[in-house]
């Protein structure tokens, strides 16, 4: 598999979240997404992969893809919710909005000044296609569990700009995001559930007391 | 000693989970408590050398930050042991709406106390760029069990919100980092290395990288327009959990801008920066000012107000100069400030059973000593001499004036006399007049003894600033590129 053809099924995949009418689904979407990345940490290396890229690569690739959905499903089972997405923006608008931010990170991708030794400006332009849509997807759903998801594509373009420009960072700070996001979405879990017990349902639409 | 400072809490808070005797978790929370707080006046002694490669170090603005976080994390555990067996284990009818609600455990409570100081001190000793992103997002989900330490729905709504918001915010944090690493190309990615080799930064990647830091660590920061999590969090927690929010976490998400800034200012693009620093000042000053006037909630009303400060903390370090030390000097004022108006806060809300304005009145008979303390933080807070704002905030007006810049100092005095009167209106009407609802009763030491310290040491630094305080912030000032 080509560098190539892993960036056409991550935008694939943010695709088919923007569509996606049930919660299983997107769960699943955003499980081949986290092992895409996983391959794609691999592949985008110079040369022969050392240990620590191995190490992240496979960590990746094992969180994103298999504890995290893990998780989301488990909340989703036991928080009893019905499985559709319910969108604020409907399947057909959102599919359009997606095409038109994808059309939006392509351009700026090829205006920004890339630093040599960086990968095809292609790569870039899927990193910034992933933080719109996943942007996208937190503010224009309703459930809390779709607003996860949203935030977990939006870490996954932003380790996809990651992999794209910075050519080595310390393995330290990579297991440290690893460990923040993973904690991060645990605590989500936790309060996920914490929301379909108090409410009945994981809709944030109801969160609306507090205010001014 | 940087390596202690950041385990022992993290060590025992993961402990702590584990205690099952409450008295036992008490004697260790305050015990970390008191070493934590030895171990920093240590390091005003000997300042400790770098450790972990550079990594870890104790410069001036870290040694100023992580002496604030560890007082008043000393003064809260004070405050919040009494208040934790008290609310030991029993269900307590929400104040607003009357059902009923039982506390988080005990244990979860404790630890996470103990994990969000080990992730601020580690937030005020990081050098590395990475690793100060890695501190700041732990410092969000270790409080957020916090905020929903009262297990209603509008605190769990309140944590939903932080965790979002934030979540979201310091991932364009992120974002901006790596701008930063591209800017930076071989340079090794620890502030004063990026300072030293600031000539050799790429100056476009730098700006957006800037940008995005300001946006994301903002967000934590409470900077309007990014502010829209603080109010709820901090009206919805205990009033500790507000204290610590408002005086230590706020102040370390500006750490992070600082620091990035002072990069921006050494490649060259100080005016860049310093004006966007002024900008967010402004706007966050008059968005605290609107929600100030008329609010109906103390709580969010004193929310609101870090609001205010935070943009007087962007605007001091938009404006340079004097305003630098300004800022430091009034990051340590506000901290100390508002973590007292947060526990007598919580004392009024104690004993009238409300956080609504309208309901609370004559606190000065009913809790004597809470009600003077409640109308000395409201001169406080609002920068009348000779409580230590004043100096802070006056700093900051002489610096904008000296920097000819006139209309910025207009507006900064126009939107300190909104907020003086918004918020003497509100006070001062809880503080006089007779509560039909509530006698007078007998405060207990532990609820007033803390704010009673903060007032004090307020007061003391508007008319005696010691020495070695003095030079710690002209060090911080000169660190920040602004001798």
């Amino acid at each position: 598999m080509t560098l190539d053809t892993i960036l056409i099924l991550v935008v694939l995949t943010n695709l088919r979240l923007l569509g996606a009418s049930r919660i299983g689904a997107s769960v699943r979407t955003v499980a081949v997404q986290g092992i895409l990345l996983g391959l794609l940490a691999l592949l985008a290396h110079h040369g022969e992969p050392s240990v620590s890229v191995w190490l992240v690569a496979v960590g990746g690739a094992v969180l994103k893809g298999v504890v995290f959905p893990w998780l989301l499903l488990r909340a989703l089972r036991s928080a009893d919710v019905e499985r559709e997405v319910e969108p604020f923006v409907g399947p057909i608008a959102s599919l359009l909005a997606g095409v038109a931010a994808l059309g939006v990170s392509l351009w700026l991708a090829q205006r920004l000044p890339l630093p040599d030794g960086a990968h095809s400006s292609v790569l870039v332009a899927v990193a910034l296609f992933s933080i719109l849509v996943g942007l996208f997807l937190i503010v224009a759903r309703k459930k809390a569990i779709s607003q996860v998801l949203g935030f977990l594509v939006m870490e996954n373009g932003i380790y996809t700009f990651g992999v794209a420009l910075v050519r080595e960072s310390p393995l330290l700070v990579e297991l440290g995001v690893m460990l923040d996001v993973f904690v991060a979405v645990f605590v989500m879990g936790i309060a996920l559930f914490h929301i379909s017990r108090e409410f009945d349902h994981i809709d944030t639409h109801e969160l609306t007391t507090l205010k001014d | 000693m940087v390596l202690a400072l950041i385990l022992i809490p993290a060590v025992i808070g993961a402990g702590a989970f584990f205690v099952r005797n409450d008295p036992l978790r008490r004697v260790l929370l305050v015990a970390t408590a008191v070493t934590h707080a030895g171990l920093t006046v240590a390091c005003w002694v000997w300042r400790p050398g770098a450790a972990a490669g550079g990594w870890l170090a104790l410069d001036a603005a870290g040694l100023l930050f992580l002496s604030i976080t560890s007082a008043l994390f000393l003064v809260t555990t004070a405050y919040a042991v009494p208040y934790l067996r008290r609310e030991h284990d029993h269900v307590t009818r929400d104040a607003v709406e009357g059902f009923l609600f039982s506390n988080a455990p005990e244990a979860t409570f404790t630890g996470c106390l103990l994990l969000f100081l080990a992730a601020m001190t580690l937030v005020t000793v990081s050098q590395h760029v990475g690793l100060l992103w890695v501190a700041v997002e732990a410092t969000t989900l270790a409080s957020a069990p916090l905020i929903y330490f009262h297990r209603h729905h509008r605190s769990l709504e309140a944590v939903w919100k932080y965790l979002l918001i934030c979540s979201v915010g310091i991932a364009l944090a992120l974002l901006g980092n790596f701008f930063l690493a591209v800017a930076a190309g071989p340079t090794p990615l620890v502030f004063s290395e990026l300072v030293a080799r600031s000539g050799q930064l790429n100056v476009p990647w730098l700006k957006a990288a800037f940008l995005l830091v300001l946006v994301g660590y903002g967000t934590k920061m409470g900077l309007a327009p990014l502010h829209t999590w603080l109010p709820d969090a901090h009206s919805e927690s205990p009033s500790v959990i507000s204290a610590l929010l408002s005086g230590a976490l706020l102040n370390c998400a500006f750490l992070g801008i600082i620091r990035t800034q002072q990069v921006c200012a050494a490649a060259g693009l100080g005016d860049f920066s310093r004006t966007l620093l002024v900008g967010f000042g402004l706007v966050s000053m008059a968005v605290a000012a609107v929600f100030i006037v008329g609010q109906t909630d103390f709580k969010r009303m004193l929310a609101y107000s870090s609001i205010e400060h935070m943009g007087i903390l962007a605007l001091g370090v938009g404006l340079g100069g004097a305003g630098v030390f300004g800022a430091m000097l009034h990051a340590v004022n506000h901290s100390l400030t508002k973590a007292m108006l947060f526990l007598v806060a919580g004392n009024i809300l104690g004993a009238y059973g409300t956080k609504s304005t309208a309901d609370v009145r004559g606190v000065l008979r009913v809790l004597p000593v809470s009600g003077v303390l409640w109308v000395a933080g409201l001169l406080a807070i609002t920068g009348s001499p000779p409580f230590g704002l004043f100096l802070s905030e006056f700093t900051i007006l002489k610096a904008a004036l000296d920097a000819g810049r006139t209309g910025v100092a207009v507006t900064y005095l126009a939107l300190l006399a909104v907020i003086f009167i918004g918020m003497a209106t509100i006070m001062l009407r809880m503080a006089q007049g007779v509560s039909v609802r509530v006698e007078p009763r007998r405060e207990s030491w532990t609820a007033i003894v803390p704010p009673a310290v903060l007032a004090t040491v307020v007061l003391m630094l508007g008319v005696y600033l010691p020495g070695r305080l003095t030079q710690l912030l002209q060090e911080t000032a000169r660190l920040l590129g602004h001798p």
